[in-house]
Formats: structure tokens, sequence, C-alpha cells
């Protein structure tokens, strides 16, 4: 049943995003006010917990829907299928959350 | 061309989110790499912040946003008519998701400008 | 005679003659009151075109059987007025799209019925025919919901008319997936965790993007999205439960 895992992961991935995402553009919003600087992004977020929690989760989140999203525009639109698909965007999703995780901690520790 | 048999709100809401989707996806590994420039100091992601400063990149920022909204707009009406006893195909929503991701742009082009 | 044919209206009909490697032919045809679009293809075949391959039956929108493609969208032809999808005095019609072309207007349906099967379409009974009929209350929630999709007459207008079911050949469609749905609520039935296994295999339900164009073009006014959504919640709920 890998289709019904699969959509399982996609939409509670999604029901969590949601929200992380409108916290994410209201934080985009306020933290453009006046240009963007690394000091003032990492002055906000090193150190933090709660900022490495929320993107920790964040970038584990996107790493499952991204891929799954993927694959289904794969199979969909072009004649990719089978294992070789899988195998490459399950590939994608560790890439997703190596890098993501990289970038947290670059913005957190 | 597009088939007449597509041409109705719930179906370009779904090309929506999925181009909206299919771009997210592929900036996300670039996004990610910016931000690990901090791992070499401040200056490095300053200077990656620097180049993103130029009109051209800030229209691109721009579009990120609206992909973004977009995206989640369109993604909350699957989940509200996957999950929710609705039976009517929430075009009200698909207008409220669209146009909430409008004024959002709206918003983020007002600001850096 | 002649004079009276030359000032009647006119449509100009474009049909589909040929298998996949067929080709559009124009035809003129008189415009009459009340005209549906059967109407125009059965006046093609009784005065222009004798070989015009084309199915239907009933002519009242119970059978299923004439469902074409009209100026681009999947309908009921016995059921469609000219006066409603003419545009311009022009008509486009063509086999229905997602299923093989056979001849003409007639397209292999073999796929679509297929689907029913895989899907467990099929109705596995707790009782047999000695028995007492099953007292069922139309109120009982789970038969209000079967009972919105029992209606369907197996047109496969929403099977043409879905995009996932051209860009995916597993898919099991609209049609057979509303099948199952009505089956999952139906408390008569044996087996419900098969159909719900059934629905769960690629292609099944879990395929579906809830687009909607089944609803927009169901002639009959179901709504299939709404019953597939309703799979993926009940497949989950199995999947939780250990039961698929």
């Amino acid at each position: 049943m890998l289709e019904a895992r699969l959509y399982l992961l996609q939409r509670a991935s999604a029901m969590l995003l949601a929200p992380l995402v409108l916290l994410h553009l209201g934080l985009i919003l306020y933290a453009i006010e006046g240009g963007l600087s690394a000091g003032e992004i990492l002055g906000r977020t090193k150190g933090s917990l709660f900022w490495a929690g929320f993107y920790g989760l964040f970038v584990l989140a996107a790493a499952l829907h991204a891929p799954i999203g993927l694959r289904n525009i794969l199979r969909e639109w072009t004649h990719w299928r089978g294992r070789s698909l899988d195998l490459a965007t399950g590939g994608f999703a560790l890439l997703l959350l190596a890098l993501g995780l990289r970038a947290v901690w670059a913005v957190t520790a | 061309m597009i088939r007449a048999s597509r041409n109705h709100p719930g179906w370009w809401a779904a090309l929506g989110h999925r181009l909206s989707g299919l771009a997210l996806a592929l900036f996300l590994p670039a996004h990610f790499l910016v931000l690990g420039l901090a791992l070499e100091g401040d200056a490095a992601l300053d200077g990656m912040l620097a180049w993103t400063d130029r009109p051209l990149v800030k229209l691109a920022e721009w579009g990120l946003v609206m992909l973004l909204t977009l995206h989640l707009g369109f993604g909350l009406r699957v989940l509200a008519l996957e999950f929710l006893p609705w039976r009517d195909p929430l075009k009200v929503l698909i207008s409220l998701g669209a146009g909430a991701s409008v004024l959002a742009g709206l918003l983020f082009w007002i600001m850096v400008s | 005679m002649q004079d009276t044919a030359e000032t009647e209206e006119m449509l100009e009909v474009e049909i589909w003659r040929g298998a996949e490697d067929g080709a559009l032919r124009t035809y003129r045809v008189p415009r009459r009151e009340s005209q549906t679009v059967l109407d125009v293809v059965t006046w093609v075949q009784r005065n222009a075109e004798p070989a015009l391959a084309y199915r239907f039956a009933c002519r009242v929108g119970m059978c299923g059987s004439c469902a074409m493609q009209v100026n681009g969208k999947p309908r009921w032809t016995c059921r469609t007025h000219v006066a409603k999808v003419a545009e311009g005095g022009k008509l486009r019609i063509e086999p229905l799209a997602n299923l093989p072309k056979i001849k003409d207007l007639a397209t292999d349906m073999a796929p679509f019925f297929e689907k029913w099967a895989e899907a467990r379409g099929r109705h596995e009974p707790t009782r047999t025919r000695h028995e007492p009929m099953a007292p069922v209350s139309p109120e009982n929630p789970a038969r209000a919901a079967a009972n919105a999709g029992i209606e369907c007459i197996n047109c496969a207008v929403c099977y043409a008319a879905c995009d996932v079911v051209g860009w995916d050949g597993s898919y099991l469609g609209p049609a057979a997936l509303n099948r199952a749905w009505t089956l999952a609520n139906d408390e008569r039935d044996a087996d419900r965790c098969g159909v719900l296994r059934a629905v769960s295999q690629s292609g099944g339900c879990h395929t579906c993007h809830s687009h909607g164009s089944c609803v927009e073009h169901c002639p009959v006014g179901i709504n299939p999205t709404a019953g597939i959504a309703g799979l993926k919640r009940m497949t989950l709920a199995a999947l939780m439960r250990g039961e698929l």
C-alpha cells in the first residue's frame, strides 16, 4: 500500500506546513523591512531553540512534501515510472533533508 | 491548446498548485545552500544578500513569495475538499486563496521598494 | 423545394471519421427546433454518411451509451440541445476522450468497465436469496452517502473529462471509484475492507488530485470527487488500524 502511505505523508506534511508557511511568510514581510543583512538574520536566530525547532520541523515536512509531489508530477507528465523514479525522488528527499538541516544548523547553532 | 473540458476554476487551481509546487521544489536546494553560507561567517552571507539586492533578483524573490502563498492557498483548497464535509467545488475558496496571495505579493513589493 | 433548402438555417458540423489516425470531416445539417446533438449525428448517418458509426439506445438519458465530445467537452448527446452548445452555428463532434477509438464516434469501452471490476465494483452479498431482505434505514449517514452516488448511468463522461485518467493509464477513474464508494458505504456488503484494499492499489483513489472535472461534467449531477475524498479518508483510517 505504498500509494496510501505516500498520500498520508503528503497530506500530513501539508497540514503541518500550512501554519509554518504562514509564520514564515509573516517573518519574511517583517524581516525585509529596511533591507536584509546577515547580522540581522543571525542575530535573531543564533542560539534560539525556538527558531531551531521551528525551521527543523519546517525542513523535515518540506523534505517529505516536495519529493512526493515531484514523484506525482514526473509519473503523470513524463514516461518515468517504477523503481528508478522512486529511488530518485527518495534521493531528492534525503538531499533536501541534509541541505535543510545544514542550513538550520548554520543559522541557529 | 487548453481543452474545453479543462476550463473551470478547479482545474486552473490544480494547475496553479502543481506549477507553483514544482517551482518551489526546484528552488528549495538553492535556498538551503544560501543559508548554509552562514557557516562560512557573516561576510559570505552578506555577499550573497548584496547580490540579491539587484532589481531582477528582487523580482524573482517577489515571484517566490507569490508562489509560496499561491501554493498554500491552493493546498488549503485541496485539504478542505478532501477532509471537510463540503460538497461544492469550493470556488469561493479558490478566489480567496488567489486573492490572499496577490495581497501578500503586493505587501512584499511595497516593503522592498 | 430547393429554394426552401437554401433559405433554411444550416449547422456546420465537424465529425470525427476513422480510428486513431482518422480526421474531422465537415457536414452541413439543417437546423431544427429542439434539436439534440444526437439528432444531428443521426441526421448525418441517415442523409449524408450511411457508414457513420456511433452508439445510442434509449435517447432519454438513461442508458449511458451516447456520450461524445461536443466542442471539446464530453456530454450525453441525447440530452444535449444544439441551442445550448453550438458556437456560431458550429459543432465539433468527436469520440469520447481517454478511450481507444474503434471507428468514427464509437470508442472501445472495455478499459472503462474493466476498471469497475478492478475497483471491486461487484457487490458481495451478506445474505442469500432465501433469507429475508436486510432492513436498511435511509436516514443512516452511510446509506445517505451511498445514495448520493448510485444514480450513475455508466456513460464515461467523467472518465473522458478527467485529466488524471489521461496522464496515468492505471488510474481507475471517477466512475469506478464512485461505485467503490457506494459499496464501501453499503452495510449489506460482506467485504467492505476488500473494496478499500482494491482502491488503495497504485492507480487507486489516492491518485486523484481533486481537479473536479468529473463533477463539472457529470450529466446526472453526481459528485465523484466527494466520493473519492471519502474513500481517501476511509482508507487512511483503515491504514491506521492496520486493516489495509
